[in-house]
């Protein structure tokens, strides 16, 4: 071999032809197995390098190959099976060698035996598979510890392509776990609870039985943890308790095992187990508090990495950490000095946070583009936790926007920023001037047309909104269409809420109507017509608020109408208001990309965001496309509203049950989920009778005719609303009404046809106002008040809340009871004032605006001046007697 | 938290690579066909890996959301690639297997050039250790004695690599003559 050894690497100039004919000294006799040896290393190496055979090239070599099954040199026998397990996905014919290989499988040589069973697993098929079936269970359960490793692992392999027959193998398996070798134990671990994983039952004894008889492999270990982690979970989500404290107490005896990598597991498992208390995690804290001192590199990782999980969920628990943390800041990886200190920023103090930054500003161009974003949401979490050191913070965020990066590191600045900009209005216009500096230079797309929409929403309140409109133009002058059409768009939004820069958007619009791109030119053009009328009220409708209307309903009335020609013209007002998304639901998305993963990975956060956004849609939508396949209610109307679900029983009690309330433009829905708990009962024709206060009329009811055990029905009762509105607010009595027929728990089948009444007390059922108004989001409340002011009807009463002590608890008791939208977060009350504005918009069923402005002043209690403007007047008499 | 501990699986390993002093591959392996199906995926990896990695010696790195240890010597650097959401020092072990193996086989003369002779043997090396992303084996002397390397009838120590190789062939001859 010595003349290879020549300038670096000898295989560097093998080229693929050349070797594949050089494979025909396979053939001669007797087989010069160092030659042979060489050859086959050389296309192994090939084909490691990504070299691409063949069908027919691979065919060939295959078969070439498989003439050395005559050589008995034991290093070229052993290639010759890599070179078989290489290609046998390429080549075809491959099961050929089927008889070869299972001769060497149940042979002599050890060393052959093990290589030749993965080659041969690797080759076979389903129906082969039959045929060595008995030679694996054999292997399974072989003494050398090689083999019976080399069948397991092969058996697991062909779980994919036939794990019915895998099945079969229990029983080797079961006997394989009791093996001396740590290995074996370990693959014999995998098998058995891959093959029963489906049945809970058994891997719960699986699991029982393991961990009384302390298996000897830390990796078998280290699996028995997250089986029995993932059992701990289910049982967790499935409400059942009954085996938790002994698996609890096994992981937690793991925290004590002489492997570190069982004692890091078991840390870890605690950590991200969902119910765990802060007790429970104490002693996981301290292992990996311990771990954190290593000299090992890795385990510093690890256990800075999972402390940084805990401090999301339990900060107080990590404090105790603080001092080792402190230490990994200057640690040389600098992976580990980032995790480090995002997880002091999660549990520190203000007075750190200067500190901390400038060390992190050190060396944030070095680290990877993943911990960079956990950078950036650790001080998000530390803006919203310290408002005051916002410019701090701020300056950093912009300077690492500067900095090359991904879309995704990128995206996440900014919605940083966003949120820094939403949640404080100290920090608006500093964060917006980094935002505009920011897309003077942005490649991507889709971060540019979010910001401009940003600037088109905020920029015209600040102090000085004519110093945005440079920045905004530049874009209509630079950018792709896109971006271009979205600042036409923002820059109408200054034209329509600052009069005095009017002419001058204008003449951009004008401007902007002669673009290439037909979009932009459409807008433009919209615009400039829109704003040329000089009509506040116009204005503030087409282009401050938008479109307030939910877009899947507005395709499908669009639809409805289009196949069904009619004279009167589309009715706007038919079609459902979007819902107004509630605050958690737009928190939820980041605090859940957050919690579901520290290192953040691209698809969890857009994925996430991406259900978020379908939730939003989906309440009224979902519950309207319920209620349109009830043919009994489908003449009441478009659905108005819909609440939250309220509970009408304890959750314990044989019937559990569930009432929403619909609001149609003339009519109230109450639907009842009912859920029957009792698996010896069958409930038919079972209905809700209510008691409803004087006015209202009963219209129809409809019953559910069925209910089995553990499944939930749905009955509806429908009344028209009174004429005067002040009688709609009232108490309904309601009582379950059904048919009991007895049957076979096992069966579910009655025991007779005979059934008999029976009814059930539910708890009374509210219907507020908040019922039967709908949020509505106004970005622009001062323009629709004063717009109001001329043509609304206005009522005003003042009340004193003797209930309430703060004027953030009456903030929230407003909002809810009139179920309105606040606008421009005026539902935030500034800490340490006296008085506060809320301004409130919804519309009431029917299509009837209500704009309300509550003045709060803290005085013993809280008193407020509630100011109604409404298109209808009995609408605002109702707010103002209802609030009273 | 889903998905934070995935379905317990013995399919831990998702790469192992050997790279130059250049970051070119000597030999690499990827056993998850959704993590880089394609060769030139698997070596823009490997590219970005190595300059993320030839400077500090850290040992452990996040990349492409794929948790990677690594091991360097000389002119020969040492990877192990696993899910992000894998037990670290799980991966650590199989690093330090890989390594002392190979440091075994090229009688602790880990360097490129001496990789390349005995290329065969460090191939199937890594075969013994990691099967399709399962762990074989996690214990260096036990993977070499597989890869039918008779260490222990050879003094460590002195011996060129020829004269190794050499009495090892010896050794094969009169094993099979027997």
């Amino acid at each position: 071999m010595n003349e290879e050894i020549g300038s670096g690497n000898p295989f560097q100039n093998i080229e693929k032809t050349t070797v594949l004919q050089e494979t025909r000294i396979f053939n001669d006799c007797p087989v010069d197995s160092r030659k042979c040896t060489h050859i086959l290393t050389k296309i192994l190496y090939l084909l490691n390098q990504g070299e691409q055979l063949g069908t027919t090239e691979a065919t060939e070599t295959f078969f070439a190959i498989t003439k050395l099954f005559q050589s008995q040199d034991v290093i070229l026998r052993r290639m010759m099976y890599l070179g078989i397990k290489e290609l046998s996905t390429i080549a075809e014919d491959v099961i050929i060698v089927t008889s070869s290989l299972t001769k060497d499988m149940t042979g002599k040589e050890d060393l052959y035996r093990a290589a030749a069973i993965r080659a041969l697993c690797s080759i076979t098929d389903v129906s082969m598979l039959q045929a060595i079936e008995r030679y694996m269970k054999q292997a399974i359960v072989d003494r050398n510890s090689g083999v019976s490793s080399a069948a397991l692992v092969s058996s697991l392999h062909l779980t994919k392509i036939a794990g019915d027959v895998v099945k079969r193998w229990v029983n080797e398996a079961q006997e394989a776990v009791n093996s001396d070798s740590v290995m074996v134990q370990y693959h014999a671990l995998g098998v058995l609870y891959h093959i029963r994983k489906s049945d809970r039952l058994a891997v719960n004894k699986l699991v029982a039985k393991l961990t009384r008889m302390s298996l000897k492999s830390p990796y078998a270990v280290c699996m028995l943890i997250r089986i029995a982690y993932k059992l701990l979970e289910e049982e967790d989500s499935s409400g059942g308790a009954s085996s938790y404290s002994t698996l609890f107490d096994f992981i937690e005896s793991c925290l004590r095992h002489k492997s570190e990598m069982v004692i890091y597991e078991a840390a870890h498992a605690i950590v991200n187990l969902r119910r765990t208390t802060s007790v429970e995690l104490a002693p996981a804290v301290s292992v990996l508090q311990l771990f954190c001192s290593s000299p090992k590199p890795t385990l510093r990782f690890a256990a800075v990495r999972t402390l940084n999980k805990v401090a999301m969920s339990h900060p107080a628990a990590v404090t105790a950490c603080n001092l080792d943390l402190e230490n990994l800041i200057t640690d040389s990886n600098r992976s580990i000095a980032t995790l480090a200190i995002t997880t002091l920023l999660k549990t520190g103090a203000e007075s750190s946070v200067d500190r901390l930054m400038k060390q992190i500003a050190s060396f944030v161009s070095e680290i990877s583009d993943e911990f960079k974003i956990v950078v950036v949401q650790a001080i998000r979490a530390l803006c919203l936790k310290f408002p005051r050191k916002h410019s701090v913070l701020m300056n950093f965020l912009s300077a690492m926007l500067r900095d090359e990066g991904g879309l995704e590191y990128k995206a996440s600045i900014a919605d940083t920023i966003i949120t820094i900009i939403e949640e404080n209005p100290e920090a608006k216009e500093t964060g917006l001037a980094h935002l505009c500096e920011f897309i003077e230079d942005c490649e991507h797309t889709s971060l540019a047309v979010r910001i401009l929409h940003l600037l088109g929403k905020e920029g015209p309140r600040t102090k000085q909104p004519s110093r945005y409109i440079r920045f905004i133009y530049n874009r209509v002058i630079l950018e792709n269409a896109p971006v271009r059409a979205a600042a036409v768009a923002a820059m109408s939004q200054f034209g329509a809420t600052c009069p005095d820069l009017l002419p001058n958007i204008q003449v951009l619009l004008a401007r902007c109507q002669m673009d290439t791109d037909d979009e932009v030119r459409d807008r433009a053009t919209y615009y400039y017509s829109i704003l040329e009328k000089q009509d506040k009220s116009l204005a503030n409708h087409y282009i401050v608020e938008g479109l307030q209307v939910s877009i899947p309903s507005l395709e499908r009335a669009l639809h409805q109408y289009t196949i069904s020609p009619s004279d009167v013209p589309f009715d706007m007002k038919s079609v459902p208001l979007a819902a107004v998304p509630s605050a958690e639901e737009i928190v939820n998305p980041s605090g859940k990309g957050v919690q579901a993963d520290g290192m953040l990975i691209s698809t969890a956060l857009s994925g996430s965001k991406v259900s978020a956004v379908a939730v939003t849609v989906s309440r009224e939508e979902s519950y309207a496309e319920k209620l349109r396949n009830v043919p009994e209610l489908v003449a009441l109307g478009p659905l108005f509203r819909s609440s939250d679900p309220v509970e009408l029983t304890e959750s314990e009690t044989e019937y559990v049950v569930r009432c929403i309330k619909h609001s149609f433009p003339q009519h109230l829905v109450l639907q009842f989920d009912c859920l029957n708990t009792l698996n010896d009962q069958l409930l038919e024709n079972v209905r809700v009778q209510v008691e409803p206060p004087d006015g209202y009329q009963l219209v129809r009811e409809v019953p559910c005719p069925c209910l089995p055990y553990s499944e939930t029905g749905t009955a509806y009762v429908a009344l028209k609303f009174p004429e005067e509105l002040g009688a709609t607010i009232g108490t309904f009595n309601a009582t379950l009404k059904f048919l009991v027929k007895d049957c076979d728990p096992a069966t579910g089948l009655p025991d007779s046809d005979e059934g008999y009444d029976d009814e059930y007390m539910l708890e009374d059922v509210e219907v507020t106002l908040g019922d039967q108004i709908q949020k509505v989001t106004k970005t622009n409340f001062g323009a629709a008040w004063e717009e109001a002011g001329d043509s609304y009807c206005e009522l005003e009463d003042t009340y004193s809340l003797s209930s309430v002590s703060t004027l953030e608890e009456a903030v929230k008791d407003i909002v809810n009871f009139l179920g309105m939208q606040p606008a421009e977060r005026s539902d935030r009350v500034p800490e340490g004032k006296s008085s506060h504005t809320v301004f409130l918009a919804g519309v009431y069923r029917g299509g009837y605006d209500i704009l309300v402005r509550a003045k709060l002043a803290l005085a013993e209690g809280v008193t407020m001046q509630l100011t109604v403007r409404s298109t209808n007047p009995d609408v605002a008499e109702l707010v103002t007697s209802a609030v009273g | 938290m889903e998905g934070l501990l995935l379905e317990p699986t013995l399919y831990t390993v998702k790469g192992m690579a050997i790279l130059d002093n250049d970051g070119n591959r000597i030999l690499a392996k990827y056993y998850d066909k959704n993590v880089f199906a394609t060769a030139k995926e698997q070596k823009t990896f490997e590219k970005n890996l190595f300059n993320k990695t030839h400077r500090a010696n850290a040992e452990i790195i996040m990349l492409d959301g794929l948790t990677c240890v690594y091991r360097s010597n000389v002119d020969l650097f040492f990877y192990v690639m696993g899910s992000s959401h894998e037990n670290e020092l799980i991966l650590m072990s199989v690093l330090n297997c890989l390594y002392d193996a190979v440091s075994q086989i090229l009688r602790k003369n880990v360097e490129k050039r001496v990789v390349f002779d005995n290329l065969d043997i460090v191939m199937l090396a890594m075969d013994e250790i990691c099967d399709g992303g399962i762990i074989m084996e996690a214990d260096s002397s036990a993977v070499v004695q597989r890869v039918a390397l008779r260490t222990d009838d050879i003094p460590l120590g002195e011996q060129t690599v020829a004269q190794v190789l050499q009495s090892a062939k010896e050794q094969l001859k009169w094993s099979l003559l027997k």
